[in-house]
């Protein structure tokens, strides 16, 4: 299946959702504009009711939603009629969905999708939701919100992050110290190799997590600024800044884990757990296949070490999932009330308590019941100058996903072959980026 | 068909089992000719037909037929205009008109487009060699009336009726290079021995093609069986009367008879080598190495890549390729039932 990441997939995505992507493969086969009448409710406008499209079909963040809509309720008087679908599958129809009848809120990512959505007319803007809310969160926060016209689009709930995991009882056994250079860093590498570790743990099956190793090493060599133009499809692939991130790439591929291309995350996450690989370099929801509690307290991570002095460790890739307002709600008034909830610390709270791998979005969320490794996640997007999302929500997803993903995959089987790849891949963007 | 055919008043086409196992694509209009040809028989020459027949042989001849031009004409349609444009799939003035543009992409600029023909050239190149030579010989062993004959029919057959999306998913466990089956037996899952059978573009077309074969055999085998059953066994005596050995008989009396079967092994096997997509999209998503047209037409079009003028480009390529495999045997089979 066409296994869209967007920065954080759902806990055991691989099997469960290979199946189900079929099935709404077959689906959509069937016939692509029948789709559209599958979204939406279907009731009418009904005051005391706001209807709500999730793609939280795994059980854990279902649960922690419905917490969140109950004391909605609780506090307005209004039901949350909640039209939940495969997380995936969501993700797949989304184009279709927004066109139909959608709910008036439904769940989406904030990135160049979002922007994409609301400069299509497909979503509403609430900024007088944010008038109320703003106070809740960062400022890095309110621009991830604001769509390409200015005006807000976007109530962000929670955050993930991509750094270096590793775990603590491995590097006290040996010694090693966290790196904050890349010559530090190639250092830990050819160590790790004599000790007989897996350096970096990597699994590139789904073809999106080595977008998220290229989004570390381009934004640290080249700055947050190129990275967006790049994203952006502005800068240019055969740009010789771009071949600069592709060397560095190049020097610590031999220290990844062979065969990438053949293995899931999951399965290089277990090389991690297993204590046979040193670090891996993914997001936070990694924490999620640490299921024994021993494991899960041992795991610690590190920003991407500098590379280039200039810009230090400044950007922060933290994907954020949130809410959108669809264009044309049947409870408008309900929904903004909905909105402006969610964007509160109390809804945040709600939903934090579920899942120990991610981060409130607000700033004003008490972090008192984060766990060590929330806190530090935390810290580290609170000290961010910049953010960004992950490649395929921060560019084109029709070009992350038919061009980039397989170029990558591509890479880091014949990391030599880079002069061909770039020029292919700016050939390719040319035509996508000009097809508005 | 074959039933229709039996009640028919004998002017009905004779429908060989080979038409039976696969269905031209008009279909449907055979089957009310036939049933029309039905109706009127009892009426005799007395008076053409009721109102209530008319009714009835307008709605057999009419839904079929708007649901085929619904769902194969204008889809087909549909895509062959949209190859010529861009469009993101949101609201329908923003489909734009480029001519030949995604074509020209496509020959040119697209790294995965000419594997991906290759690819399934290769496909069908390795199903006609390996498996379908392999189900002739499990046929022929299994027509001999050997012991627990049925017990091994089932065995060979029952991959046919897995779904490929199953075998796909079963073949990646035993292929998965940490845990999986072959690399645990070679010891191939250690760091520096690593045999990457689902990533390596040299070697993951041959392992999906693995698994293919293991299917496509058991669907040969039943094929060829029945076309077995249907020699006559005074051939084979008359041919032993002759002192031919068991070689020689097979070779020049048996493997003659069979050619209706083959033309279907052919078509099917053409099929199978151009629908190609669930195994692949299970095994590896078509990473490098497995492209796939089928593969790329899906990851153009579906999900939030919506390159729909793009992927359906590529559809049309692919609907061409069917096009010219399809109408050769089309106009040989009209030939054949028109000579008949």
């Amino acid at each position: 299946m066409h296994s869209f990441s967007l920065g954080r997939p759902m806990p055991a995505a691989s099997r469960r959702s290979v199946l189900r992507g079929i099935g709404g493969a077959a689906v959509l086969g069937a016939g692509i504009p029948l789709l559209s009448a599958c979204g939406g409710s279907g009731t009418a406008a009904d005051p005391k009711t706001v209807s709500l499209g999730s793609n939280a079909s795994d059980a854990v963040p279902k649960k922690a939603f419905a917490e969140i809509y109950a004391a909605f309720t609780k506090q307005s008087g209004l039901t949350v009629d909640v039209n939940t679908k495969d997380h995936n599958t969501f993700q797949e129809q989304i184009n279709s969905y927004l066109q139909g009848t959608p709910d008036d809120v439904f769940n989406w990512f904030a990135g160049y999708r979002m922007q994409f959505f609301a400069a299509k007319g497909l979503a509403s803007p609430i900024d007088d939701v944010w008038q109320k809310i703003g106070g809740n969160f960062p400022e890095a926060m309110k621009a991830l919100s604001k769509g390409e016209d200015g005006k807000y689009y976007f109530v962000p709930i929670s955050t993930s992050l991509w750094g270096v995991f590793y775990r603590k009882s491995v590097f006290k056994k040996y010694g090693y110290e966290v790196p904050t250079t890349w010559d530090q860093l190639v250092a830990l590498c050819k160590q790790m190799k004599k000790d007989g570790l897996v350096p970096f743990a990597f699994g590139d099956k789904d073809a999106w997590p080595a977008l998220g190793t290229f989004d570390q090493i381009n934004f640290r060599t080249n700055g947050y600024d190129f990275h967006v133009e790049l994203m952006a499809g502005k800068a240019s692939w055969t740009d010789a800044k771009v071949r600069t991130a592709f060397d560095h790439w190049a020097e610590i591929l031999p220290y990844h884990q062979e065969g990438a291309v053949g293995r899931t995350w999951q399965d290089a996450a277990q090389t991690l757990i297993s204590k046979k690989a040193g670090m891996y370099l993914f997001g936070s929801f990694v924490a999620q296949q640490f299921t024994n509690k021993a494991d899960l307290d041992d795991l610690d991570f590190f920003p991407f070490p500098e590379i280039n002095s200039a810009y230090g460790q400044d950007t922060v890739e933290a994907p954020t999932d949130g809410f959108m307002l669809s264009k044309a709600p049947k409870n408008k008034a309900g929904a903004l009330k909905l909105l402006e909830f969610l964007g509160t610390p109390e809804a945040e709270q709600i939903y934090l308590k579920s899942d120990p791998s991610l981060v409130a979005a607000s700033n004003k969320a008490d972090t008192s019941s984060y766990t060590a490794l929330q806190k530090k996640a935390y810290a580290t997007i609170a000290g961010a100058k910049h953010l960004t999302q992950f490649m395929d929500r921060d560019s084109r997803p029709d070009f992350t996903s038919t061009v980039m993903q397989p170029a990558l995959q591509k890479f880091i089987r014949d990391p030599k072959g880079v002069d061909s790849l770039l020029t292919s891949i700016e050939r390719q963007k040319k035509t996508i980026f000009a097809s508005a | 068909m074959t039933a229709t055919t039996n009640t028919g008043t004998g002017t009905g086409t004779t429908s060989t089992p080979g038409t039976a196992a696969v269905p031209p694509p008009d279909n449907p209009k055979h089957v009310t000719k036939n049933q029309a040809k039905r109706l009127r028989a009892p009426l005799g020459h007395r008076r053409l037909l009721t109102r209530r027949d008319r009714t009835t042989l307008g709605l057999m001849a009419g839904v079929p037929t708007i649901l085929h031009v619904m769902l194969v004409w204008l889809t087909a349609l549909a895509s062959i205009a949209l190859a010529f444009t861009t469009w993101d799939g949101i609201g329908f003035d923003s489909i734009k008109w480029v001519g030949l543009d995604n074509f020209k992409e496509l020959f040119t600029n697209n790294p995965q487009f000419w594997p991906a023909v290759e690819h399934n050239v290769v496909w069908f190149v390795v199903l006609i060699l390996i498996p379908t030579p392999l189900g002739l010989f499990l046929a022929v062993q299994l027509d001999k009336k050997i012991r627990f004959s049925k017990v091994y029919q089932t065995a060979f057959f029952l991959p046919v009726v897995l779904s490929m999306a199953v075998i796909g998913f079963v073949w990646q466990l035993v292929y998965n290079p940490d845990t999986g089956l072959i690399n645990n037996l070679i010891g191939a899952n250690e760091p520096g021995h690593y045999i990457d059978w689902i990533g390596d573009p040299d070697l993951n077309l041959w392992s999906v093609l693995i698994a293919a074969s293991w299917r496509h055999t058991g669907y040969m085998m039943i094929l060829y069986l029945a076309g077995l059953k249907g020699v006559d066994p005074a051939l084979r005596e008359a041919s032993s009367l002759d002192g031919a050995n068991e070689w020689q008989t097979f070779r020049n009396v048996i493997f003659p008879t069979l050619r209706l079967t083959n033309t279907i092994v052919l078509v099917v096997t053409i099929i199978e080598a151009l629908r190609a997509f669930d195994l692949v999209f299970v095994f590896n998503k078509g990473a490098e190495g497995t492209e796939l047209l089928s593969i790329l037409v899906t990851n153009n079009i579906i999900g939030e890549s919506s390159r729909i003028g793009y992927g359906s480009a590529i559809a049309v390529v692919l609907l061409v390729i069917s096009l010219a495999v399809i109408i050769p045997y089309l106009i040989a089979t009209f030939r054949k039932e028109r000579r008949a």
